[in-house]
């Protein structure tokens, strides 16, 4: 499926080139009563790893399903690539390039890898609303992306459910960046990993980075976030807490931002007893 | 399992067949002048036309972990409506398509029914729809049988082509080729094109199928409404073989559908399965009651052996799984 050109005709080279690829201003989210998130500001540069952190129920979640167009916000704006765009669903999002990988893989474990890259963008010829799918090419191609990423499988034609925890999020990671991908958002892509695999997939993160795609990380994994961000934003009970670059904090201060309490740059208490 | 993985698969994709073969020759030996008769055969075929259509509707619901309940209702709904409207004069193009309309209609009140009212699983909706099309079929034949159709309605149900090397009426049944085309049409469908490849996916993982960006709930309603086209596909076919509609044809014809489905292999938990397996599991249904037939075992002994082999059926798969899983 073609993707939708780009508003701005010379979107290769930004007139700004410091300008954010991704911005959302005074985002604020409703539940029923409950306030999810309240007057939340966030920027993704272009080519940047952006960790973000928060306890359980801060938000993160939240602002990542607004940012991939599976919620609408209550209120506030979302920039993409210098214009302002609303996406009514998740394909819309994915349509300008914004692509989510889920915790839990989202794949179809009965469906073989080069189906799972392309489901929901079979290519083909298109007849009466109907793709014809042409599954030599989606082989090809998928062996072609997958080698691109150095992702190493027996066989594209393998069902995914025959695979490893750590080959499945490589193949979720592949699906989301098989077309030109310009934000990937992860939601704690490691989470459900062997030990082992955790590294595969942070060094296939740092990948993506290299193909000038700039991804989203969500993680309670301190050794997730610094190993691969360049930056990590912290969100508190539903609002901006802190941001730095990763070069100008610590391992203690984020954590002490994911318990709001800022300025934490000593070891946690219990670090310190012995 | 077996040492070679090729030979597996191949035994995988193809052992239905040879169940299917096994059958077929051990009913040979057992009764060599009648059952490899050309009558018989026609007879077999005939038969198990119309459940086969039911089976491959079914199995379409099934792929994706679903269940349609109402195909008996349907079917019979549609093979009354079509034989009221026969009575009331209207033309025969007209009546042709009238049995393949209901069973769209009903199919779309069905899917319909799952998404938009969002009622917890397609058991109860189409549990509905099994009470409402059976009044229904009731209520526009006035409960009695309609019988004494056009010839051109009969046709598909009854046509034989004995191309000159046939004794009338053996021959190869008009509903032989109807199936046929129908099971092509139905594999191309489902292998070839994206919704076939999502209805596979939707029955894999639905989450899944959701956040690819595919409209889930529009893949739900096309695929009832599939199932309810074959319905109605399903009543023309019975209604041209019996020459009429009447009101309690397909009772429990439903579960038939459903056991041929889950014989010839498919998961019942949605993904799994392909449109031969399905058709073997019709035709062993059908050897079987032909076979017990033709042996002289009362259908009360048939019904046993049906429930014996769907468990068999299911558990022998468990079995293979559990091995694959191992490997």
């Amino acid at each position: 499926m073609a993707r939708k050109p780009s508003k701005k005709p010379s979107s290769s080279e930004p007139e700004k080139p410091s300008a954010p690829l991704l911005e959302a201003k005074g985002i604020v989210k409703y539940f029923g009563a409950i306030t999810a998130l309240r007057d939340v500001n966030f920027h993704l540069n272009r080519g940047e790893v952006l960790g973000v952190v928060g306890d359980n129920g801060a938000g993160k979640s939240t602002l990542m399903k607004i940012l991939s167009g599976l919620y609408a916000p209550s209120a506030g704006q979302i920039i993409f690539d210098g214009g302002p765009v609303a996406f009514a669903s998740p394909r819309e999002a994915r349509n300008i390039g914004i692509e989510m990988v889920y915790q839990d893989f989202a794949l179809a474990g009965n469906l073989p890898i080069f189906e799972n890259i392309y489901l929901g963008r079979e290519p083909g010829r298109r007849i009466l609303g109907l793709t014809i799918v042409n599954h030599a090419q989606a082989r090809e191609m998928a062996k072609e992306h997958l080698e691109r990423l150095k992702i190493h499988v027996k066989s594209v034609d393998q069902p995914v459910e025959e695979l490893s925890g750590g080959q499945r999020q490589a193949v979720a990671i592949a699906r989301s960046t098989a077309f030109d991908a310009r934000v990937v958002i992860m939601d704690e892509p490691t989470a459900a990993l062997a030990v082992k695999e955790v590294g595969k997939v942070l060094d296939l993160i740092r990948g993506l980075k290299d193909h000038g795609v700039s991804v989203i990380l969500i993680s309670h994994r301190m050794d997730d976030i610094f190993y691969v961000c360049d930056r990590v934003m912290a969100l508190y009970h539903g609002a901006n807490f802190a941001e730095a670059p990763l070069a100008h904090t610590s391992r203690n201060e984020v954590i002490g931002w994911i318990m709001g309490t800022r300025g934490h740059k000593d070891s946690p208490a219990h670090d310190r007893v012995h | 399992m077996l040492a070679n993985p090729e030979v597996a698969k191949f035994v995988e994709r193809y052992g239905i067949i040879a169940v299917v073969a096994v059958m077929m020759l051990a009913l040979t030996i057992l009764k060599p002048d009648v059952f490899l008769s050309i009558t018989n055969l026609t007879n077999i075929v005939k038969q198990n036309a119309s459940a086969a259509l039911l089976a491959l509707g079914m199995f379409v619901v099934i792929l994706t972990a679903g269940i349609d309940l109402s195909v008996g209702s349907v079917m019979a709904l549609a093979m009354v409506s079509l034989a009221v409207a026969n009575r009331a004069g209207y033309s025969w193009e007209t009546i042709l398509l009238i049995g393949p309309f209901v069973g769209i209609a009903a199919g779309w009140v069905n899917g319909a029914g799952l998404t938009w009212l969002r009622l917890p699983h397609p058991f109860i909706m189409t549990l509905g729809t099994l009470n409402i099309a059976r009044g229904l079929t009731n209520l526009v034949s006035g409960g009695a049988p309609v019988s004494g159709l056009k010839p051109e309605v009969r046709y598909l149900g009854q046509k034989t082509y004995d191309f000159g090397i046939f004794a009338p009426p053996a021959g190869i049944p008009a509903s032989l080729f109807l199936v046929a085309i129908c099971a092509i049409g139905l594999w191309f469908f489902l292998n070839r094109t994206s919704i076939g490849r999502h209805i596979y996916a939707i029955g894999g993982n639905p989450q899944a199928a959701r956040v690819s960006g595919i409209d889930v709930n529009r893949v739900l309603v096309i695929v009832y409404v599939i199932c309810g086209f074959f319905a109605g596909l399903a009543g023309l076919l019975l209604a041209g073989r019996t020459d009429s509609g009447f009101p309690n044809a397909g009772i429990g014809a439903e579960l038939d559908a459903i056991a041929a489905v889950i014989i010839g292999g498919a998961s019942f938990f949605g993904g799994r399965g392909t449109v031969l397996g399905v058709l073997a599991g019709v035709l062993i249904i059908g050897l079987l009651r032909n076979g017990l037939n033709l042996l002289n075992v009362s259908v009360f002994w048939q019904q046993i052996l049906i429930g014996v082999v769907i468990v068999a059926a299911v558990y022998v798969d468990v079995l293979r799984r559990r091995a694959a899983v191992r490997t």
